[in-house]
């Protein structure tokens, strides 16, 4: 099992400089995410959650404030952080297990192990049989659960999931949701999911942070004290949901 | 914990490759009237049949020229020469493209000259190349290479230009060297164009080769010296007959391209025809 990391962001602050002009994207962002939870990050788009992705994965440089893994400075990318994007981003020259497998390319594991690594992920995701199979011939759902691999065969210590559903259908979504949960059980790592879906955000996270835009500011972390699984359907689910729904009523801003 | 798998998400057997293409006999309809009418032209006498010979006069000498080893030495030098400026030319090329393409200080300081050159026909090459280097082998293996190189550079240019940035990313998040970079993501993202780059560089190649021989010709071996021997003893059914393996040739070449592009590139998707 991999070790969950602690993820600590302090009043980050983020902006762009558009032909001369300076553009806050993120605005005194702090939160500080305990090893094992999954929080999930809802808000409308432009409001910065992406951008939060990100920095935390080490995509994007130059940010005022600090963000923290186990208390060493992010810098860069690094093999303890896995992310999933919104579009797979499988490379289509390669098969199924070769796709895995990039994930371990700089890993200081023997080969063999490598392999296993592999195997072992590839079932968690449930593509057994599937290992020489090539992107083209895979389903949207399939291919995300290719890249859930991909971005967990290192075992980092946060994943990182920037609406890794949001191009599946209704239906592959929901499945697909489930997976996340029990493939988050079965690892046990920290996980960050941004959505704009809310019932995602409540179905998965232990807590839910509302983003607002211009510029992206946390507008209020609410908690999610259910069991697990989760039961779409109860009352208390829909309670919360309603909840964070209502943080996007068009207050005056 | 055991993974489940759900229904919706398994597929019962992935797609299997198109079958080969049966031989389209449509295509055989033209070239069949056209014999037809050459022959028919020749036996009643409608044209000169010095210069517009009969078809079976040539079969006659086709029998007759596939027997003589000189021939087919010829066929194998023009061959050799294609293959070795080829090879000379594609690698130009390659390392032409890939700087270019992944340095933008390559792409500004070569870009301009190498756009600007690409405008002079190759054949305007000629005059110089047999100034400097003569009428021999070095000259239209240099040729054969300038032929080849712009198709496979610009092939490669483009290739290396497009690897998407989010590919790119994905190198960065899993750590990639620069070597990694290079053969892990840019070489493997811009086969499909290099392979096009390559396949009509050895079109290009083989044109050529001929052109070669033709216009820098010293009576030396090869298939395009078979013709121009045949032209200065007004042979003109050798010349048909060499024009005719020049084409054969030519297409045996593409043909076997072909089949080693979609060999290399089996991962990409069949692509949707329109029609």
């Amino acid at each position: 099992m991999a070790h969950a990391g602690t993820l600590d962001i302090r009043s980050l602050h983020k902006h762009y400089t558009v032909s001369g002009k300076t553009l806050p994207v993120l605005d005194n962002i702090s939160l500080t995410i305990r090893p094992g939870e999954f929080v999930s990050i809802v808000g409308a788009s432009g409001c910065g959650k992406s951008t939060l992705l990100r920095l935390i994965i080490g995509l994007e440089a130059e940010y005022q404030g600090e963000i923290l893994l186990d208390g060493r400075r992010i810098a860069g990318t690094s093999l303890d952080r896995g992310i999933v994007f919104q579009e797979h981003r499988l490379f289509p020259w390669l098969n199924v297990e070769q796709n895995v497998s990039l994930g371990l390319l700089n890993a200081d594991l023997p080969e063999h192990e490598k392999r296993s690594t592999v195997r072992e992920h590839i079932a968690l995701v449930g593509l057994k049989g599937f290992e020489n199979a090539y992107p083209h011939q895979l389903s949207g759902g399939m291919s995300q659960r290719v890249a859930i691999a991909r971005a967990l065969v290192n075992r980092p210590e946060v994943l990182l999931l920037d609406e890794p559903f949001g191009a599946l259908d209704t239906l592959t979504r929901s499945h697909l949701q489930q997976e996340l949960q029990r493939i988050w059980q079965a690892e046990g790592i920290t996980a960050i999911l941004v959505t704009h879906d809310v019932e995602e955000a409540v179905v998965l996270g232990d807590r839910v942070v509302v983003m607002q835009p211009r510029p992206g500011r946390i507008r209020r972390v609410i908690d999610v004290p259910l069991p697990r699984p989760r039961d779409r359907a109860s009352q208390a689910f829909a309670a919360l949901k309603d909840e964070v729904l209502a943080e996007f009523d068009p207050a005056p801003r | 914990m055991s993974a489940v798998i759900h229904p919706v998400l398994t597929v019962p057997a992935l797609p299997a490759r198109p079958p080969a293409p049966a031989i389209n006999w449509r295509g055989a309809v033209l070239p069949l009237a056209l014999l037809f009418a050459w022959w028919a032209v020749t036996a009643l006498g409608w044209v000169d049949t010095r210069l517009i010979v009969p078809p079976a006069n040539v079969l006659h000498t086709a029998v007759k020229t596939l027997q003589d080893p000189v021939f087919l030495q010829g066929v194998l030098f023009s061959l050799g020469r294609d293959l070795s400026g080829f090879a000379a030319g594609s690698a130009a090329g390659l390392a032409l493209g890939l700087a270019m393409g992944t340095s933008r200080w390559a792409d500004r300081a070569l870009g301009p000259s190498f756009h600007t050159l690409r405008q002079v026909s190759l054949f305007a090459w000629l005059p110089l190349l047999s100034s400097w280097l003569g009428y021999g082998e070095l000259s239209k293996l240099v040729f054969i290479a300038l032929s080849t190189l712009y198709p496979v550079a610009l092939g490669t240019f483009e290739g290396v230009r497009g690897v998407s940035r989010a590919h790119a990313e994905v190198a960065r998040v899993y750590r990639f060297t620069r070597l990694q970079m290079l053969w892990r993501l840019i070489l493997p993202a811009a086969a499909p164009q290099i392979a096009t780059g390559l396949t009509l560089g050895l079109i290009y190649a083989w044109v050529a080769t001929i052109g070669s021989e033709f216009l820098l010709a010293n009576w030396g071996n090869g298939l395009g010296n078979v013709v121009i021997k045949a032209r200065a003893s007004f042979n003109v059914e050798l010349i048909v007959f060499g024009m005719l393996a020049i084409g054969l040739v030519g297409t045996a070449l593409n043909r076997i391209a072909i089949r080693i592009e979609a060999r290399v590139l089996h991962w990409r998707a069949p692509s949707p025809s329109a029609f």
